[in-house]
């Protein structure tokens, strides 16, 4: 699958939550858009990733 | 004199200008002009400052100090690929503080609206500043695209803020698209030289009914103020403020003059007279 532009191997189905923790992500500070869809905070449970996802995950950084 | 390099420890060790006199000679409490000025309103938010500060380029340990020193209410920051390495900039800025993304790196409307989007599922607030830019030499904004941008995330609810090309004609066209605010640019971004742009941006602050902000290129405290005694509504900092010997004075030193020219602003400035002098000292009773 591609996360933020990268290609990426999905060693096993997951979904999004489990995703963002096991990879490191600060989950209240994250938006997270799949397949170009915005998944809601509290939908991320239920959105699974596949080896065709195309995830792009943002956080606000400094800036005017 | 250059100060020495800033840290927390020296900031926190940095002596702030005196305080003026509370008392008058005779020791009585001086009377406060007799000054009214009513919030600023954005989208039916309402702040008392009206100084923007931008967040970005430098150390994430002065931000605190220079959003207290600014006395500022809004920060803007931007939006980006995520790093889990990252520190974020969320965890340095004081709680109370309205966030202010903006859509940096948006090319056209639609991803102006994509990156609106994003940022409100981060923070939860409607605020937004629309930045569309095209290349990098100089950073102007796209008026055209912002105006549709602006138009398509009011209808979603957000409160939209565009940065724009100081054009009076777009600065309408914005309204009419339902702009909770104008920012037209002073100058270049990030050049701090100036008000550029001034007798446009007059002409916007002559017209407008919401309010305007000054947003770039805005280089000395002098400037802020100049901006404020024309009639502009706030003025947004970033750069200035940014690359200063030492920022949270620096952050002090604009939320005074933006004091200062909202207060000349509502007293009314004096008349300009132009090719002769007007005595200031009776006429009469000369010694000759």
């Amino acid at each position: 699958m591609q996360v933020n532009g990268e290609q990426v191997t999905l060693e096993r189905p997951m979904s999004v939550a489990d995703y963002l923790t096991e990879h490191g992500y600060r989950p209240e500070r994250v938006a997270v858009e799949l397949n170009g869809a915005i998944v809601p905070r509290g939908k991320r449970e239920e959105a699974m990733l596949d080896d065709q996802a195309v995830m792009e995950i943002v956080q606000f950084v400094q800036g005017g | 004199m250059i100060p020495n390099p800033v840290t927390e420890e020296s900031v926190a060790n940095t002596p702030l200008p005196p305080q003026p006199a509370v008392t008058n000679p005779v020791g009585t409490a001086a009377p406060m002009p007799n000054v009214t000025d009513t919030p600023l309103n954005l989208g039916g938010h309402e702040f008392e400052s009206r100084f923007i500060l931008g967040s970005g380029r430098y150390d994430l340990n002065l931000i605190k100090a220079t959003v207290e020193h600014a006395g500022t209410q809004i920060v803007t920051m931007a939006l980006r690929r995520a790093q889990t390495t990252e520190n974020s900039v969320l965890d340095y800025i004081p709680k109370g503080i309205t966030l202010l993304p903006n859509t940096s790196g948006a090319r056209n409307a639609e991803e102006a609206v994509r990156i609106a989007r994003l940022a409100r599922e981060v923070c939860q607030t409607d605020f937004v500043k629309v930045e569309i830019e095209h290349e990098t030499k100089y950073l102007l904004p796209d008026n055209a695209e912002t105006i549709r941008a602006t138009e398509m995330l009011a209808k979603e609810g957000f409160v939209v803020m565009p940065y724009m090309f100081p054009d009076p004609i777009a600065a309408r066209q914005l309204e009419e698209a339902g702009a909770a605010a104008v920012m037209p640019l002073g100058s270049l971004i990030g050049s701090n030289m100036g008000l550029r742009m001034r007798d446009f941006i007059q002409i916007i602050i002559a017209n407008a009914n919401v309010p305007v902000i000054i947003d770039a290129g805005i280089g000395r405290p002098s400037q802020a103020c100049e901006a404020m005694e024309m009639g502009a509504d706030a003025v947004m900092a970033y750069t200035a403020v940014a690359s200063a010997g030492n920022i949270p004075l620096m952050a002090k030193a604009f939320k005074d003059a933006i004091a200062a020219g909202r207060a000349a602003y509502l007293s009314g400035l004096g008349k300009v007279t132009e090719g002769h002098a007007v005595p200031s000292s009776p006429t009469t009773g000369y010694l000759h």
